[in-house]
């Protein structure tokens, strides 16, 4: 089956790749440009570990072609942090605990990240309703929840700050 | 799990899209949002040769109002569904359905075209169009064609679209004053499919069912309409008595496949239970 050339935006850096039409966008991540950080948990489209953004949209890359991201946008995990500073969600989920074993969190903070943007405010209720898509099996989702809103009312102080 | 080998077109055009399926003919599928293809195609359900991408074809997303109906483009996702400002005023039980379908991020990819044409008994939309009286406009190398939701559905995976023939748009007539709505949907999680579902769309003209449509989810090898349901109702005061009478007669329309989420007798209960709620539902909106 013959290759197909994309040009895709990756945490604002450009790769030009040939890839399969078969190979998956979170294969392509991980194989191709070494960013392991969207991981790769039920591959059905369940628990979300491999969300990241895409044109400004929460997707979930084991169920999206690689080929499909001719000329978009990705930012994931390893896009998050500015200059070694890490970004308001990172750091709230550091501070609240938000994670055990770690492995729903690139997933989490991709959704965690998109959520914010979209409502910089959410009650309790939003929060756990927009981070429904993404399983988490350590923390029964209490600290995650803080996390969030620790994040939230961090962008928001920051926000004000530049304002 | 990596699907198998295919070769890949994106179209630009419906045109080009349906000229793609006639030359390629059953070697080939349409990728809409791909959240029920891509896993069947990982799992080696599905195994074609060619996936049509019908994602970079603007013509097939959007919303608008034509008069007194309101016309959805097959590849509009279901969370352009939640957001439109025509469906919260016009066909509400529209936005609140897509919001029990799948989660944030599937609802960024899954389109209402694709989950009707797939033809699988649990999607949502199938029952939706129905209770809702949505004609489905199709596209293939004959031309365009009308086919009314209560046609379409034929039994699981099969329905009345060509494989030539693309779903091009969902026309649906707006609510009038009055009209009552709901969708009742029990599911074990998030992103579950129904255990059973109920789709209600209702009128009462003093206090009596002047209008009734009532479509069930994954209660049978294809969405269903409980007419007979509905006949128990339609001239009747909605009351104890008739709504009982109406979850009765859908209940008996039910065949569900025993599977995970209960055996045919739960399934078959449940159905009567997401009835009555949605008849409730819809009378208190109406």
């Amino acid at each position: 089956m013959a290759k197909k050339l994309i040009t895709v935006t990756v945490n604002g850096r450009k790769h030009e790749k040939a890839v399969e039409p078969r190979t998956l966008l979170v294969h392509f991540l991980r194989e191709e440009l070494n960013l392991t950080g969207a991981h790769i948990g039920c591959e059905t489209s369940h628990c979300g570990a491999c969300t990241v953004d895409l044109d400004g949209l929460s997707v979930k890359s084991c169920t999206h072609l690689a080929v499909q991201c001719d000329g978009s946008d990705v930012l994931t995990v390893e896009g998050l942090a500015k200059g070694g500073v890490l970004h308001a969600v990172q750091e709230g989920f550091y501070k609240e605990h938000g994670l055990q074993c770690g492995f729903c969190t690139p997933g989490m903070l991709m959704r965690a990240y998109r959520l914010l943007i979209d409502n910089p405010d959410p009650t309790e209720a939003e929060i756990r309703a927009g981070i429904a898509g993404n399983l988490c099996r350590c923390t029964g989702y209490q600290n995650i929840v803080k996390a969030v809103q620790y994040a939230a009312i961090k962008l928001r102080e920051s926000q004000a700050v530049t304002a | 799990m990596i699907p198998p080998a295919f070769d890949y077109h994106a179209p630009k055009t419906v045109g080009e899209a349906i000229g793609l399926l006639s030359s390629l003919g059953d070697s080939a599928k349409l990728l809409a949002g791909g959240h029920s293809l891509l896993p069947m195609m990982k799992l080696r359900f599905a195994q074609p040769a060619h996936l049509i991408d019908i994602n970079r074809i603007p013509e097939l997303r959007g919303i608008c109002e034509d008069g007194a109906d309101v016309v959805i483009g097959a590849m509009t996702v279901e969370n352009d569904l939640i957001k439109s400002p025509i469906l919260q005023a016009r066909l509400p039980l529209l936005p609140e359905a897509a919001l029990q379908i799948a989660d944030p991020q599937v609802r960024n990819r899954g389109t209402i075209g694709g989950d009707i044409a797939h033809g699988d008994p649990a999607n949502d939309h199938p029952a939706l169009s129905i209770a809702l009286d949505a004609t489905f406009l199709l596209e293939g190398p004959a031309g365009k064609r009308l086919v009314k939701a209560d046609d379409f559905f034929h039994g699981t995976y099969m329905t009345a679209l060509a494989e030539d023939e693309i779903l091009v748009s969902i026309r649906i007539p707006a609510f009038t004053p009055g009209t009552g709505w709901a969708y009742e949907k029990l599911k074990r999680k998030t992103g579950d499919w129904a255990t059973a579902g109920a789709a209600v769309v209702m009128r009462l003209n003093g206090g009596v069912v002047s209008h009734v449509r009532i479509a069930l989810t994954n209660l049978a090898p294809m969405a269903l309409r409980a007419a007979d349901a509905e006949r128990a109702l339609l001239g009747q005061p909605l009351n104890d008595s008739t709504i009982n009478a109406a979850a009765a007669a859908a209940m008996a329309a039910c065949d569900p496949a025993a599977d995970l989420r209960g055996d045919v007798e739960y399934k078959t209960a449940m159905a009567g239970q997401m009835v009555k709620r949605a008849l409730r539902a819809a009378a208190a909106r109406c």
